[in-house]
């Protein structure tokens, strides 16, 4: 396993957390008491993680999004769901392990669940490809959503990616035909579709499982056209502005809210999902409940009407 | 290899080397003359104009823009053009070296477009038909707010009067400057295509030189006919993108349309003065 990363900005909180640690032995060695010391100490430290946390800039957020300890795919599966079974492969030669999908019940409620699946070692990251999906990945997922649409379950999808891998086969087997596929099949499916941004959200790569009726995302999760050290990279011509990038972007929750491009924020535990798996798990289980009580009911022709007019009010333009 | 081989690899290596880095011969050459970027024969700008901007001589094809393709494809005196009166805002207020409203006015003077697509309705040989046509020379060709609306608006027309819809695509991908409200287009754009197909209404794309990102993943590959024109650059990620990821060399003919049909991703690679001819033919064929 990792050792824990301590994130740049979140040193002076580690350094107040430690003063404590010592106060502490040195009561307990010299037998005096310093507990009022202490829960001042204590008190202080806790105001200052909720000040840092809810005034983060957007390259800060984006490193708790990027966060290795922070909770993937197959850790939600493990959090949310019961009675997960995978369903392998795209039929077509390939199961892509970018992407893992199958069927499970949320608090009683059957479901298709689909997401991005990041690895957390080296070895695993191998195996998973970084969380980065090749053509077959999107076809899996689109098999699936058929089955999901043929069946009445309604689909989840939890995005976590850093986009569609950029490789020779990826292009040969095409990579921008299967995540167009997505998109435009994602718009017949019958089912309500909830997706939830879970840490990165870049690109098309992400959009191919987010064509959704309810588009939420993690408090400190972000959703972009493009990474900010790659816009850095074309548009600074400098990948060292990515934090200017990134605040251009408007990548973080609020914004995307102010745009109506996701519907709900869902809030992370204090200083990121990393910290308490069990407290995330519980909140992303009680927005995917409410999300599922909002659109069950709805009749499959006016779902998709709504979902269509949903995508159909997105831009900003003159006439 | 054989020397035959190496002679049609260095050719084509010649051509992409010829896309990549196209020098601005025009001015350096003058007003009356250029030379083709690939087979550097100095040609009339007449003879160009002539050939519809294809080399007599090599066939290479020069890009083409938005206005030019219409007067190639569509019968004369019958496009109307329709939602000229979208454009652009700058939503996010976004500046990089120079800010997005500003880059949006330098692009309307260079280009006397309002936009990276036209859109309207015409006629091929009398077949009523929608199209967009994109323009690289707007801002790359990409895709912002206004061409995710002016696609979506022409696709619901071609919906509504059931017409088959034909989209000529040139683009480098999503605008970075309208960050998510131009991936969203993506998704917009294909929910409509999601509506041509449930009400059979053909749609046909024509990919040209270079397609690439948004476009390619969205409306650009959901053609139920998918044509290239020849030796055009067509893919998802980038070249340089690709080769820094995998720190290998790529193919000769990596992502043109010859590519892309040899991988099954096309129908098929037609020649840009056979192109009307073509198009012609298939919705002469489709309307039985």
């Amino acid at each position: 396993m990792n050792t824990w990363q301590i994130l740049e900005f979140e040193k002076p909180i580690y350094v107040m957390q430690e003063k404590i640690e010592e106060l502490k032995k040195v009561s307990e060695d010299t037998n005096i008491d310093l507990q009022k010391e202490i829960e001042t100490l204590e008190a202080q430290t806790q105001e200052h993680k909720k000040e840092l946390y809810s005034n983060l800039k957007p390259f800060q957020k984006l490193q708790i999004a990027r966060h290795p300890n922070r909770p993937n795919f197959l850790d939600y599966i493990r959090l949310i769901t019961t009675d997960f079974i995978e369903m392998h492969g795209d039929r077509e030669g390939s199961d892509d392990r970018a992407i893992i999908g199958g069927i499970a019940k949320i608090d009683g409620h059957s479901v298709m669940i689909i997401g991005t699946q990041k690895g957390k070692t080296t070895k695993e990251n191998l195996e998973y490809n970084f969380g980065m999906p090749q053509p077959q990945g999107y076809r899996k997922a689109l098999r699936l959503f058929q089955h999901a649409s043929r069946f009445g379950l309604p689909i989840v999808t939890l995005i976590d990616t850093m986009g569609a891998y950029p490789g020779i086969k990826a292009e040969e087997t095409g990579q921008g035909i299967a995540i167009a596929k997505n998109l435009c099949e994602m718009e017949k499916l019958d089912v309500p579709i909830i997706a939830i941004i879970t840490g990165e959200g870049c690109s098309g790569g992400a959009l191919g499982l987010a064509v959704a009726d309810k588009i939420m995302i993690l408090e400190h999760a972000y959703y972009t056209v493009i990474s900010p050290e790659g816009c850095a990279s074309i548009l600074w011509r400098d990948a060292a502005m990515a934090q200017q990038a990134a605040e251009a972007l408007k990548i973080t929750g609020e914004d995307l809210l102010k745009y109506s491009i996701v519907d709900e924020i869902i809030k992370e535990p204090l200083g990121g999902a990393h910290y308490n798996y069990e407290e995330m798990g519980e909140e992303m289980k009680k927005s995917v409940i409410k999300s599922l009580d909002e659109l069950k009911g709805i009749k499959p022709k006016e779902l998709k009407e709504k979902r269509y007019q949903k995508f159909r009010a997105m831009g900003v333009f003159a006439e | 290899m054989t020397l035959t081989d190496w002679f049609k690899t260095r050719r084509k290596e010649q051509q992409i080397a010829a896309r990549e880095h196209e020098v601005k011969i025009d001015d350096a050459i003058g007003k009356l003359w250029t030379a083709c970027y690939n087979c550097q024969t100095q040609l009339p700008k007449k003879d160009l104009e002539n050939t519809n901007k294809v080399c007599p001589h090599c066939d290479y094809h020069f890009r083409m823009g938005a206005r030019e393709r219409i007067a190639l494809v569509v019968d004369e005196n019958t496009f109307e053009e329709k939602f000229a009166n979208v454009t652009g805002k700058d939503p996010l207020q976004f500046t990089d070296t120079q800010p997005y409203c500003q880059r949006q006015l330098d692009a309307k003077k260079k280009t006397e477009l309002d936009e990276a697509v036209i859109t309207g309705v015409g006629k091929i040989s009398g077949h009523k038909v929608a199209v967009a046509v994109m323009d690289f020379d707007y801002m790359g060709g990409s895709m912002g707010s206004v061409v995710g609306e002016k696609v979506t608006r022409i696709m619901e027309f071609a919906l509504e009067k059931k017409i088959p819809m034909i989209a000529f695509t040139s683009s480098g991908g999503a605008r970075m400057q309208e960050s998510a409200l131009s991936l969203m287009q993506m998704a917009k754009t294909s929910c409509a295509v999601a509506k041509l197909n449930e009400a059979k209404i053909l749609y046909i794309t024509v990919l040209c030189e270079p397609t690439f990102g948004g476009v390619t993943a969205s409306f650009g590959t959901l053609g139920d006919i998918m044509i290239a024109e020849k030796g055009a650059r067509i893919g998802f990620a980038g070249r340089r993108v690709i080769e820094q990821t995998i720190r290998q060399k790529l193919p000769a003919d990596f992502q043109t349309a010859e590519y892309l049909l040899k991988y099954g991703q096309l129908d098929m690679v037609v020649s840009r003065n056979e192109m009307k001819e073509k198009l012609t033919t298939i919705l002469s064929i489709h309307e039985k």
